[in-house]
Formats: C-alpha cells, sequence, structure tokens
C-alpha cells in the first residue's frame, strides 16, 4: 500500500471532529440525565442518581409521556408497514413507463421539498372544514406518509437501478406467472433492501414533529410531549427522557442493521438453493 | 390476470395506485386547500369563506414579510455552504480515504444514524453546551480566552445555524458520498499520470463529477431550512424570526387565512428555488 498523503491525515481530523460534533451533545445530555436531584441542566454534576428517571414514571412530573410514547410506538408500526407495501409496489410500478409516471414522480420530489408545515396545516384544514376527526391514526397517519413515502420510493428506485432482469427472464422461462416471479424471485432478493425501508419509514414516523403538529388531534405523540415539555420543564428530566427515547431509537436501529446483517450472512453460508423446490 | 400483466400501463397503474392516492389526499389536496384558504377571511372564532386578497394585501404591505424572508434566505444561505464544505470533506475522507470496504460502511453508518433520531432532542442536547454556564462558555473563561460567559452563544444566530448544521449536514453528506462512490477510480489514475496536482484533480475531475450529489444535497438543505420553524423557534429562543414561524405564530392565533396566505407565497419561493436547482441534475439518474 502507498503512504498515506497528508490529506489523509487533514480529513481524518475534521472526520473524527465532525462525528465528535454530531455525538458529543447527545452524549452530555446522556450523562447529565443521570444528575443528582439538585442537580440543573448543565454541569457540574452535584452527584449521579436515576432521581430523573424515577421522575418519568410520576404523572405530575411530566404529564402522559408513557400513552404518548405508546401512540408514536403504535402510528410508527403503521407507517412503517404501509411506507413498505406502498412503496415495493411503487418501485415495481416505475420499473416500466406508464401514462402519467413522470408527473407522479414529480410529485414524489414534491413531496420531499414541500415544508412539512404545510402539509401540517393543510391536512388539518381539510378535516377540520370536512368535520373529520382529527386523530394521529388518522390525518397523523396520512400527513406522515407524505414524508417517509419518498425516502422509502427513492430506495426502491436504487435497488431496482441495480437488480438484473435476467433473474425475471429466467422465471418466466421456465413458465412462472407474473406473480410467482415477484413472489419467488423479484421479492427474496430485494427483502435486504425491504429492512431499509421499513428503518426509514418506522423512524421517521417515530421522530416526526411538524407533520403531527397540526394533525394529532387531542392526543399528543411523544415529539409533540418532548416539545410541549421544552418550554415549560427546567430540570434534568427533559434530558432523561431524552436519553431514554434515544436508547429506544438506537436498539430500533440496531435491531433493522442486524437483521440485514443476518439475512446477507444466512445467504452467502446457504449458497444456492437450485433443485430445492422452494 | 395475465391480460391486466401484459398491458403496461394499466399494471403500472394498479401498482402505483396506492402511492397516488396517499399522494393525492395527503399532499395535491392540502396544497389545494391551502391555496383557497388563503383567499378567505377570519374572525376572532372562525374563518369564513370569501375571495378576497386581504391577507396576500397585508403579507406584501407589511415591512415584517420582507425582513423575514430576507432573513429565511440568509440562515438557508450560510446553513447551505457550511453544510456543503463540512459534507463535501467527509463524504471525500469516506469516499477516497477509507480503503477497507468495512471501515466505511461502518463509518457511514455512524455519520447516518443521528438521522433516524428525534431532531428535537439533537437540539435540546446543545442547552448544556451552549447556556451562559454551559460547557463551551466555562471551556473558554479556563482557557483563558474569555473573562467572563458570552451571551450570544445559545439563543442566537449563531444556534441556529449551528443547530441546523449539526441536523442536516448529513443531508449533504449522503447523496455526495453516493456520486463519488460511482466515480472511475482509474479517471483519477489517468489524471494523476497526466501530472495533475491532487488539487487540480479535486477540482477538474473529482468535483465535476461530484455535482449531482451536490445539488440533490443542496435542495434537501435548501428546502428543510427554508421550511423549517421549529430549530428556529427553540434555538434562537423566540427572538428570530423565519417564514415558518410567521406561519406557525398566525397558526397559533388562529388566524388560518393569514397563514395560508403566508405558506402559499413561502411554497411559491421554494419550488422556485428548487425549479432552478433541477435544471441543472437529473435526479433520477442518480440512484
Amino acid at each position: 500500500m502507498e503512504p498515506r498523503p497528508r490529506s489523509f491525515y487533514i480529513l481524518a481530523a475534521i472526520f473524527g471532529l465532525f462525528l465528535l460534533f454530531l455525538y458529543g451533545p447527545t452524549i452530555t445530555i446522556a450523562i447529565l440525565s443521570f444528575q443528582g436531584p439538585t442537580g440543573g441542566l448543565t454541569f457540574p454534576m452535584r452527584g449521579t442518581s436515576l432521581h430523573w428517571f424515577r421522575d418519568l414514571f410520576k404523572q405530575q412530573a411530566v404529564g402522559d409521556i408513557w400513552g404518548a410514547f405508546g401512540r408514536s410506538a403504535v402510528l410508527g408500526l403503521m407507517v412503517m408497514a404501509t411506507t413498505v407495501v406502498v412503496s415495493v409496489m411503487g418501485g415495481l410500478a416505475f420499473r416500466k413507463r406508464f401514462a402519467g409516471s413522470k408527473l407522479l414522480f414529480q410529485l414524489v420530489v414534491a413531496s420531499l421539498v414541500i415544508p412539512s408545515i404545510l402539509v401540517s396545516l393543510g391536512v388539518g384544514l381539510i378535516f377540520s372544514q370536512a368535520g373529520l376527526p382529527i386523530h394521529w391514526a388518522s390525518s397523523g397517519f396520512g400527513a406522515q406518509l407524505t414524508w417517509t413515502l419518498p425516502f422509502g420510493l427513492l430506495i426502491m428506485f436504487a435497488v431496482f437501478n441495480r437488480f438484473d432482469p435476467a433473474y425475471e427472464e429466467a422465471a418466466r422461462d421456465q413458465g412462472a406467472s407474473a406473480w410467482q416471479t415477484v413472489r419467488h424471485v423479484v421479492l427474496p432478493i430485494i427483502a435486504p433492501s425491504l429492512i431499509g425501508v421499513a428503518l426509514f419509514g418506522f423512524t421517521l414516523s417515530y421522530d416526526e414533529f411538524a407533520r403531527t403538529l397540526l394533525t394529532s388531534g387531542s392526543h399528543n405523540t411523544l415529539p409533540l410531549e418532548i416539545y410541549g415539555m421544552t418550554t415549560n420543564v427546567t430540570t434534568p428530566v427533559i434530558f432523561a427522557l431524552g436519553t431514554l427515547t434515544t436508547v429506544f431509537s438506537l436498539l430500533v436501529i440496531a435491531v433493522f442493521l442486524l437483521t440485514v446483517w443476518a439475512m446477507g450472512r444466512r445467504r452467502a453460508s446457504a449458497g444456492s438453493d437450485a433443485g430445492k423446490g422452494v | 390476470m395475465n391480460r391486466l400483466f401484459t398491458s403496461p400501463n394499466l399494471t403500472g397503474w394498479l401498482l402505483a395506485s396506492p402511492l397516488a392516492l396517499v399522494l393525492a389526499a395527503f399532499l395535491v389536496l392540502p396544497i389545494l386547500m391551502i391555496v383557497v384558504v388563503s383567499f378567505w377571511t377570519a374572525t376572532e372564532f372562525s374563518i369564513v369563506p370569501a375571495f378576497s386578497f386581504e391577507n396576500y394585501d397585508f403579507l406584501f404591505g407589511s415591512p415584517v414579510t420582507y425582513s423575514v424572508f430576507l432573513n429565511t434566505f440568509k440562515y438557508a444561505a450560510i446553513t447551505w455552504a457550511v453544510t456543503l464544505v463540512l459534507g463535501f470533506a467527509v463524504a471525500y475522507f469516506l469516499a477516497f480515504h477509507v480503503r477497507s470496504q468495512t471501515w466505511q460502511t461502518a463509518l457511514f453508518l455512524l455519520c447516518t444514524i443521528p438521522f433516524w433520531t428525534s431532531n428535537i432532542i439533537r437540539m435540546i442536547s446543545w442547552i448544556p453546551f451552549l447556556g451562559r454556564n454551559g460547557i463551551a462558555n466555562s471551556t473558554l473563561i479556563s482557557w483563558g480566552v474569555i473573562d467572563e460567559p458570552v451571551e450570544w452563544l445559545l439563543f442566537s444566530d449563531f444556534s441556529v445555524i449551528l443547530a441546523f448544521v449539526h441536523l442536516y449536514t448529513l443531508f449533504m453528506v449522503v447523496p455526495i458520498f453516493n456520486t463519488m462512490m460511482r466515480i472511475d477510480r482509474s479517471l483519477l489514475e489517468a489524471a494523476n499520470d497526466a501530472g495533475a496536482s491532487g488539487f487540480q484533480t479535486l477540482v477538474s475531475v473529482i468535483l465535476p463529477l461530484t455535482k449531482p450529489g451536490i445539488m440533490i444535497g443542496s435542495i434537501f438543505v435548501i428546502t428543510l431550512v427554508m421550511g423549517d420553524f421549529i430549530t428556529v423557534r427553540f434555538m434562537s429562543g423566540s427572538q428570530a424570526a423565519n417564514v415558518g414561524r410567521l406561519i406557525s405564530n398566525d397558526i397559533a392565533l388562529l388566524q388560518y387565512p393569514s397563514a395560508a396566505a403566508t405558506a402559499v407565497v413561502l411554497l411559491a419561493t421554494v419550488l422556485i428555488t428548487i425549479g432552478l436547482m433541477l435544471r441543472l441534475v437529473d435526479i433520477r439518474k442518480e440512484l
């Protein structure tokens, strides 16, 4: 190997500082959430305790955060399942040109670039003017999809751009119907990417704020609840909550990434299943 | 069944219909609704259907509007410049300097994981750093750089832009890294063989080939910053304004028609900006 050029060390330093910049603040609040009972929002630490984590379980200290957490988790799963199914169908559709495909693609891009407060305001207005109940599982759910679907679809584009159509041709030559080809050839090949789409669907929904702000109705999701706390809570309990929900997010991310990794390994070790009559 | 699958238009439409329905119901209709409501009028308690230019007259007649739009562009421009330089450097390091694929994947994941965590928490986590008695101030005092705490670290334009850079740099890193990974390495060798210096290779070979990634990242960052209201509100301690806050303030006062008019102008501004940028790159070819 050639020796590293000087630019390597400079850029490595920048990269290191960037990671510190990305993670430093989060690690700091994780440490501060273990403040002693008299501690404040910044250093020094006045002892260490689980005081603020225990406060999370007292209604009067934090409001209905567990209800909010439950709603966010359910909504995340709903958005995740819908995003995976709709993105795969959309991805399959866009492999061939159809009348209006260009317009639909432009709508998808528009969905990414239109400020989220507009979606929130517009969906809220429609539901209230039509007399429909504004609820996180109806209006909130739809508003969040306008953010997760474009990501899901872009991932599917990336997947199908690299997909070798020879596999499908082989399946068709063997007499597989269109549905059998999708079910037994295409879906298994793209399965690891679907885990990626699911990860985007769940986490983007779980953390979404602006799109749910005017569409969640009288029951808050967790990000809304946390934002409400920033205006009236001035104790490290908010750090404890932040730490807990970040740990939850990291666990979710770890589960998804490990699943992708395990699928890759199983595929590598199992080798070909030709002739096994799957 | 078979006939359905042989007609490309019908199959396409069947498969795309859920996507089209969701976007029609939760994107197109809401935007149309906002355009309609922007011509309505409001009383203290309700909004009244009408066809009046009152909201727009007020919006364009107020000097506040222009300064707020200017401020929004200022945030977008500064954030764009910083995230571009930083994102390019990070992507360059990952794509060209990290040699093992395992390390490349691991470091890339480290850069993207915060994207899947909560923006609000990531904003809150700056408080212990930037506050009057925060880590930044106490460190600077202990180093003797300053004598007393500086006030402009938190709740200022500085903290707003810092938070934007913190939240959105990875929207630059990912597309730029993606295009850099597709650059044929033999082009770099050719440049080297032809006697180009490292800097010349960067400017004349890598930069032009990375342009599509830069454009996509720029579109993300600029639209996210222009449409933001929560970062500005939280990180400026409600002291600074951008268009998003103008809208959310009207919403808080239940002045929906006025909020809708501002939203329409914001949307037009964002779409014109993006339209200009999209003329330079075809997103679908770059995935």
